[in-house]
């Protein structure tokens, strides 16, 4: 009877200890593949996700890595992470320097993704947001040279919308015009056909992942031009008008500069009190 | 060289000759080669018979087939598959309903080429012994997949999974799998006989929830003829399933019930006294006057 207690006890320490080993093995392994997989769904600034791609940390879930959109993409541009390549392994990507999407009509990746990965609701290829170009490099764009290069803004799918042309005077020679490219993120899709055939060495307008080139404002800023014209006017009424703060017997035009005042007019008679001060500390309406 | 015993078959063979002795071998690695060259037939060759892999395939843009597994960790990340996936998934968890669970291993899956090769070399080179871990723990790093998809949103094991590394490297290009698949060749043939297909594996052990219930089955027919010769054990992947249904132990049926079973049919080849056929789980069972429903998810297997 004791030993039939004994070999039960002895069997329920040896269950006890056998779970506990297992879990402890088998938890370890997975926390480090969940480790991993945290790591891993950060996606490098060179790989731009296909059309419809959700946010990344969506995308990690819902992408089965079947490679479906690489089959049907027509140009050949999509690629499957390998196990090296520092992102989710099997994802399907492209590098736009190589081979940048031609933004097909009829989007044939995201019909072909068996999951919601590719965002099926996206129809119209101009309305997708791979990632965005931006000009990264000021000293090497032959534009910003003041040569008119204009390559990205002229393929650029979206001319005109996505690229424009900004002009601003040529400081260094003083005579020219630079036509600067400027990248609207309301119209690029990220397609990545400016890096492509950006003509420098490396390219000085590249595509980068939304979350790495767009910037945004805090929530609780306001541009006063829009919400004045929101408002339908301003809204810290009237303005001020400006007043320079100018020593005695000076004055201040716009294109002029400074000058003295004509001596005809009178000193005052005490300083700190009468026309001496600016309008402003007159007191009276603002 | 004559003092060495027979190898395991060797007695099929004189019985029944080479083909006969290798017939489930062959046609089960025709059947694996096939399936993988079926895949390989369009970035190879332009023919687009099956685009995908096998997480997710299109067969002649009629047939979606999808991995249960895979999309199940989709789910526990709270992200769901198009209707076409869906389908799929319904048309593979019909397919190994019927044919067994775990056949996918056998007949399907292709990291079977690497481990067999693996243990064939192991059984060459006399390589004994090694660690012992429980085959329970691929249940274990099965749940643990799957909780590993809950906390972190992202399909987690795809990123490490020897299986889908494999059959998607070889179609889109392999990078450092290979690594991978050296590293499960070597911890089969060196610290783990069948380490990785009987031990390891989260995909085994979720197609072996659905062996649970499914239909084809390695039966034993002619288990009184059993000379116990322990052939069919040597070759087995999966020891464990055999001798409750050779054995009859706890009265059970002649027909191997156990989830685990691959259905590979290499007991069938190596047996000199045809013991066992492949059949169905239902039908002859009853002839023997036994209830079978005991044994389809019965007491977990003896042995590692």
């Amino acid at each position: 009877m004791d030993n039939e207690i004994k070999a039960k006890g002895s069997a329920r320490r040896q269950f006890l200890a056998d779970t506990a080993r297992m879990a402890c093995g088998v938890g370890l392994l997975g926390l480090g593949v969940g480790l991993y997989a945290r790591h891993a769904t950060a996606l490098p600034p060179a790989a731009i996700r296909p059309p419809g791609a959700l946010p990344e940390t969506d995308f990690s879930g819902a992408c089965i890595r079947c490679g479906m959109c690489v089959r049907d993409c027509p140009y050949n541009i999509l690629h499957l992470a390998k196990p090296e390549e520092p992102m989710s392994t099997g994802t399907p990507y492209f590098v736009a320097r190589q081979l940048p999407c031609e933004m097909c009509e009829d989007i044939p990746c995201v019909k072909a993704c068996p999951t919601g990965a590719l965002d099926h609701s996206l129809t119209d290829i101009n309305k997708s947001r791979m990632g965005l170009a931006v000009l990264v490099d000021h000293e090497t764009c032959l534009n910003f040279l003041g040569l008119r290069c204009d390559i990205c803004y002229r393929v650029c799918p979206v001319i005109d919308k996505a690229i424009t042309l900004d002009p601003q005077t040529n400081a260094r020679t003083g005579k020219h015009t630079l036509f600067i490219p400027v990248v609207h993120s309301d119209h690029c899709t990220g397609c990545g056909k400016c890096e492509k055939a950006c003509p420098t060495e490396i390219a000085a307008i590249k595509v980068f992942p939304l979350y790495m080139a767009k910037g945004q404002l805090s929530a609780h800023y306001r541009l006063g031009w829009v919400e004045k014209e929101k408002a339908g006017g301003s809204l810290v009424a009237p303005d001020i008008e400006h007043q320079y703060n100018l020593p005695e017997g000076m004055k201040y035009e716009v294109g002029k500069g400074l000058s003295t005042l004509p001596p005809a007019e009178p000193a005052p008679a005490m300083p700190g009190t009468g026309s001496g001060l600016p309008k402003a500390f007159q007191g009276g309406k603002l | 060289m004559s003092a060495t015993p027979l190898r395991p078959g060797a007695e099929a063979i004189a019985e029944k000759g080479w083909l006969v002795a290798h017939k489930w071998l062959i046609v089960r690695r025709i059947s694996q080669v096939g399936i993988l060259l079926l895949f390989l037939a369009g970035p190879w060759f332009g023919l687009w018979i099956v685009k995908g892999n096998l997480s997710y395939s299109y067969t002649l843009n009629i047939l979606p087939l999808a991995d249960p597994y895979v999309l199940l960790q989709s789910l526990m990340t709270g992200q769901a598959p198009e209707k076409l996936a869906l389908i799929g998934v319904a048309v593979v968890l019909a397919f190994y309903l019927l044919v067994g669970g775990r056949t996918y291993c056998s007949w399907v899956c292709p990291v079977n080429l690497v481990t067999d090769l693996a243990n064939w070399l192991r059984a060459r080179l006399g390589i004994k012994g090694g660690a012992h871990i429980s085959r329970k723990t691929r249940y274990w790093i099965l749940a643990a997949t799957l909780v590993a998809a809950l906390a972190t949103g992202a399909i987690a094991w795809e990123m490490v999974n020897p299986v889908t590394m494999m059959h998607r490297g070889l179609i889109f290009g392999i990078g450092l799998a290979w690594a991978v698949l050296l590293a499960v060749f070597l911890f089969d043939l060196f610290v783990m006989r069948h380490g990785w297909c009987g031990h390891l594996c989260p995909v085994g052990a979720f197609y072996s929830l659905i062996g649970k219930v499914s239909v084809i089955r390695v039966k034993l027919p002619a288990r009184e003829a059993c000379n116990d010769c322990m052939d069919c054990f040597a070759v087995c992947p999966e020891q464990q399933v055999i001798r409750p249904a050779l054995k009859a132990i706890n009265g059970a049926p002649p027909v191997i019930l156990d989830a685990n079973c691959t259905n590979c049919g290499r007991c069938i080849d190596v047996c000199s006294k045809d013991v066992f056929a492949l059949g169905s789980r239902f039908g002859g069972t009853r002839a023997y006057g036994v209830a079978g429903g005991r044994g389809a998810d019965g007491a977990l297997p003896s042995g590692n």
